[in-house]
C-alpha cells in the first residue's frame, strides 16, 4: 500500500517527464532510421542511412567542431568570472546590491534584443569595439565578417550573457559558508589567496558541478544570437550543432536527419553530464 | 433527463456541423514579427474586404518572419489545419509544391475576368509564381535591389553627385575615389558596401545577371553555378574587398549596411527597395536611388512575398481566399500598399494611378524600382530551395574571407547542389 502512495506521488511528475521528454526522445531514436516523409510518400525505413549522410556532411563536422571550441572558451570562462563577480559581491562594500544587478542583467534580458546590441557593438568602424580600438591607434576588423574572429565573439556573447547567471549560484553558496571557517583560517594565519584554494573552493565544488553540468548543456543549447548575428556564417565559421539541426529540420525540413542529428546532440550531452558526475563527484565534498 | 440530452445532442450538434449559411473562414497568415503600422494597413484591408464581400470573414494572423510564418504554415498542413491562404516567400514555391500544400490559382477562377487578373502583374515578379505551366503564387509584396548613393560624399570626391555609376569599371572608379584613408593607413571611408551575410545569393544575382548569367533553369532542376560568367561575377565582387580594398573585407552584415550608410562610412550600397521609407526617414543628407550598375546588361533579382492558397482548405475557403486575393491586389490597392511600405507596386496599371503618379513626381526615386523590372530576373529558387541556396551562400562566403578562390567555391558549390537536386531530374 506504501508502495501504491508512494508512485501516486511521483505519477504527476513522471507522466510529464514521460510524454514530453521520453516518449519524444523515443521517437526521435525512431525517426532517426526513416527517411524523411514527403508529401503522400510515408517514410520508408532506411537503417543507418541518415547516420552515414551524417559521416560524409561537412557542415555537420564542422559545426561539431565549432561546438567543441564553443564549449572549451564559455565554460570554464564563464565559471571563472562568475566565481569571481560572486566573490566581488559578497564582499561587504557600498552599493553591492547595485552591482549584483549590473551583473545580472544579462541573464535577464532576451537574447535576440541582446544579440542585436552585440551586433552594433561588433559593427566594423563605429562599433564601440572598434571605437575602443580606434582609439588605441589598431586598424580596423570586420570581427563578426572573418571567420578567425566570429566564433570568439559569438562565445563571448554567451559568456557575457551566462556568468551573471551562475554568479547567483556561487553567491548562496558563498554565503552558506560559516564565518567562523574564515576566522579560523585568520587565527591560523592563512593567506586570502590559501583559504580560497583550501577551504572556499572545496566548499563550493557541489556548485561548481551544478554549475558546470548546466555550463556544458548550454554550450550546446544556447545559440539564439547565432541567428540574429551571423547565421552560423561566414561560410559555416559560427555554425552550431544545435542551429545546424534547426536548418536541417525547419530550413531544408528534412525530419529524419534532423531526427539523427538530435540523437548525436543527445548522446553528446548525456555522456557529458555522466562524465561529470562520474569524475567530480568523487571530488565533491557535501556539507 | 431526456431533455437534458436532447440539449447535449443539439450543441453537439451545433459545434460538429456549422449552420449551413454560417460565413466561409479565411485565415490568413502574414508574415510580421509585432504590431505597428503594417499590422494595422492590413487588419483595414481585412475588415474592408469584409464589408463588402458579406459571407466571407477574413482572419489575418501575423506569424512572425518569413521563416517562422513558413514553419507555422507547413506544420499546421502536417496537422491537417493550415490556413487558407498565405503571404510567403516567392521563392518557397517549390517548397511549398513538394510538400503538397498548395493549390494552383489556376483551378479557382472563375471568368474572364479572373484569369485577366493573372495576367495583370509585371513578367519578372511572375517568373516565380509560375512553374509547370500553373499560377502557384500571387505576387504581393515584392522587391529588389537597387544602388542608394550619398550624393554629399559623391561631391566632396569631386564626382557628379547626380549621376550614379552605370557600369562595373564606374562604379569601380567612383568607389576608388570614394575610399578615405587617414594619415596611419587605416580607411575612414568605404567607396561601396554589398552586405554577404545571411543570403549573399541575393545580392550576388544582383552581380551574375548582368554579367549575362543564370543561376538556375525555370523548372527548379539544374543550377549553374560553376559557368565562366558566374565565377567572374563572383571574382568582381572578391576583387571590390581584397583586391581593390574599396569595400570591407570579408563578410558583411546586412543588417548594419543601411545604418553604415547613414552613419556616413560608406558611400554606396546594394540593398533592397524595401529600405527606401528606412533612408528617407534617417539619411542625413541628399541620397540618390539607382538601378545596379551593368555589365554585359542590366539587371537584377526580384524578392519578397507571395500570396498562396493551401490545399486541405475546403473549395470553398478556397475560391474566398482567391477572392480575397484578387481583391488585395488591385491596381488602386496595390499603388497605395507601395506608397506606405516602399515594396514596388506589383502590376503596371498600379503605377498609372492618380495617387501613384502624383508620388512618384514628388520622389522619383520610388520609380527607380519600377524602371529596373524590365531587366529583372526570378530570384534563385529550385527545388529543396533552402538547401542549394545553402550551397551557393557557403561558397560565396568561402570566396570573400579568401577560403576559396572563386573558381574553386563555385565548383563546390555546384557539386553539393547538384548532389541535392539529383533525385529532382
Amino acid at each position: 500500500m506504501r508502495a501504491v502512495h508512494g508512485w501516486l506521488l511521483l505519477l504527476p511528475s513522471a507522466v510529464l517527464l514521460g510524454v514530453f521528454t521520453h516518449w519524444p526522445v523515443l521517437g526521435t531514436i525512431w525517426a532517426s532510421f526513416h527517411a524523411t516523409p514527403r508529401a503522400g510518400r510515408p517514410a520508408a525505413f532506411v537503417g543507418l542511412e541518415n547516420y552515414a549522410v551524417m559521416a560524409a556532411d561537412e557542415v555537420f563536422w564542422k559545426s561539431l567542431a565549432n561546438n567543441l571550441w564553443y564549449a572549451l572558451a564559455t565554460v570554464p570562462v564563464s565559471i571563472a568570472l562568475a566565481i569571481l563577480m560572486a566573490l566581488w559581491v559578497n564582499s561587504a562594500m557600498r552599493g553591492r546590491t547595485w552591482l549584483r544587478m549590473a551583473f545580472f542583467t544579462p541573464t535577464v534580458l532576451p537574447m535576440i534584443a541582446v544579440a542585436n546590441i552585440w551586433l552594433f557593438f561588433y559593427t566594423p568602424q563605429y562599433g564601440l569595439l572598434e571605437q575602443l580600438t580606434g582609439a588605441l591607434g589598431l586598424a580596423s576588423r570586420n570581427w563578426l565578417g572573418d571567420p578567425s574572429t566570429a566564433l570568439a565573439c559569438v562565445s563571448v556573447v554567451a559568456i557575457w550573457k551566462e556568468a551573471g547567471f551562475f554568479m547567483i549560484f556561487y553567491l548562496a553558496a558563498l554565503q552558506s559558508i560559516p564565518p567562523s571557517l574564515a576566522e579560523a583560517a585568520a587565527l591560523e594565519g592563512a593567506s586570502r589567496g590559501y583559504y580560497f584554494r583550501r577551504v572556499v573552493f572545496p566548499l563550493l565544488m557541489p556548485t561548481t558541478l551544478f554549475v558546470m553540468v548546466n555550463a556544458v548543456i548550454n554550450s550546446f543549447r544556447l545559440v539564439d544570437h547565432i541567428v540574429v548575428m551571423t547565421r552560423g556564417g561566414p561560410n559555416n565559421a559560427t555554425s552550431l550543432l544545435l542551429y545546424h539541426i534547426y536548418n536541417v529540420g525547419f530550413s531544408y525540413w528534412d525530419t529524419g536527419y534532423a531526427a539523427a542529428l538530435t540523437v548525436v546532440l543527445l548522446a553528446i550531452l548525456g555522456l557529458a553530464a555522466a562524465g561529470q558526475f562520474a569524475l567530480l563527484d568523487r571530488k565533491v565534498h557535501y556539507q | 433527463m431526456k431533455s437534458i440530452w436532447h440539449l447535449v445532442a443539439a450543441g453537439l450538434a451545433a459545434v460538429v456541423f456549422p449552420a449551413v449559411a454560417a460565413d466561409v473562414e479565411v485565415t490568413f497568415y502574414y508574415p510580421v514579427a509585432v504590431g505597428g503600422p503594417i499590422t494595422k494597413i492590413v487588419d483595414g484591408y481585412a475588415a474592408d474586404f469584409e464589408k463588402e464581400n458579406p459571407g466571407i470573414k477574413v482572419k489575418p494572423v501575423y506569424a512572425g518572419t518569413y521563416q517562422e510564418t513558413l514553419v507555422k504554415a507547413l506544420t499546421a498542413h502536417k496537422s491537417g489545419t493550415p490556413p487558407v491562404t498565405a503571404v510567403l516567400l516567392s521563392t518557397d514555391m517549390f517548397t511549398l509544391i513538394d510538400e503538397d500544400a498548395i493549390v494552383p490559382f489556376d483551378g479557382l477562377l472563375q471568368g474572364a475576368d479572373d484569369h485577366a487578373w493573372v495576367k495583370s502583374f509585371y513578367p519578372a515578379f511572375m517568373a516565380n509564381s509560375q512553374t509547370g505551366g500553373k499560377t502557384w503564387g500571387i505576387p504581393f509584396q515584392r522587391s529588389t535591389i537597387v544602388l542608394y548613393w550619398n550624393k554629399a560624399l559623391f561631391k566632396e570626391a569631386g564626382l557628379d553627385p547626380e549621376h550614379a555609376p552605370a557600369s562595373w569599371s564606374e562604379m569601380l572608379a567612383d568607389a576608388r575615389k570614394l575610399t578615405r584613408r587617414d594619415a596611419a593607413g587605416h580607411v575612414t571611408q568605404w567607396g561601396v558596401q554589398i552586405p554577404s551575410s545571411g543570403f549573399p545569393y541575393w545580392l550576388f544575382q544582383g552581380l551574375t545577371t548582368p554579367n549575362g548569367a543564370e543561376l538556375m533553369n525555370a523548372a527548379g532542376t539544374q543550377t549553374y553555378f560553376d559557368k565562366p560568367a558566374v565565377i567572374e561575377a563572383l571574382q568582381f565582387w572578391t576583387d571590390l574587398g581584397r583586391k581593390d580594398k574599396v569595400m570591407p573585407e570579408g563578410v558583411i552584415e546586412w543588417g548594419t549596411t543601411p545604418k553604415d550608410f547613414f552613419e556616413k562610412k560608406i558611400a554606396m550600397m546594394w540593398t533592397t527597395t524595401g529600405n527606401l521609407t528606412n533612408v528617407k526617414k534617417n539619411a542625413g543628407f541628399d541620397f540618390g536611388v539607382a538601378m545596379l550598375p551593368e555589365k554585359k546588361r542590366r539587371g537584377s533579382p526580384t524578392g519578397g512575398g507571395n500570396f498562396y492558397v493551401f490545399k486541405k482548405a475546403s473549395k470553398a475557403e478556397q475560391e474566398a481566399a482567391a477572392r480575397f486575393v484578387k481583391w488585395m491586389t488591385q491596381p488602386e490597392r496595390a499603388a497605395q500598399w507601395g506608397i506606405d511600405t516602399g515594396y514596388v507596386a506589383v502590376r503596371p496599371d498600379a503605377w498609372k494611378t492618380a495617387k501613384m503618379e502624383e508620388y512618384v513626381k514628388g520622389f522619383p526615386a520610388a520609380a527607380v524600382a519600377r524602371d529596373q523590372l524590365q531587366y529583372s530576373v526570378a530570384e534563385l529558387s529550385t527545388h529543396d530551395n533552402q538547401r542549394v541556396t545553402k550551397a551557393l551562400n557557403d561558397g560565396i562566403q568561402a570566396a570573400l574571407t579568401g577560403a576559396k578562390t572563386p573558381a574553386q567555391a563555385m565548383k563546390d558549390a555546384q557539386a553539393e547542389a547538384a548532389r541535392i537536386l539529383r533525385s529532382y531530374k
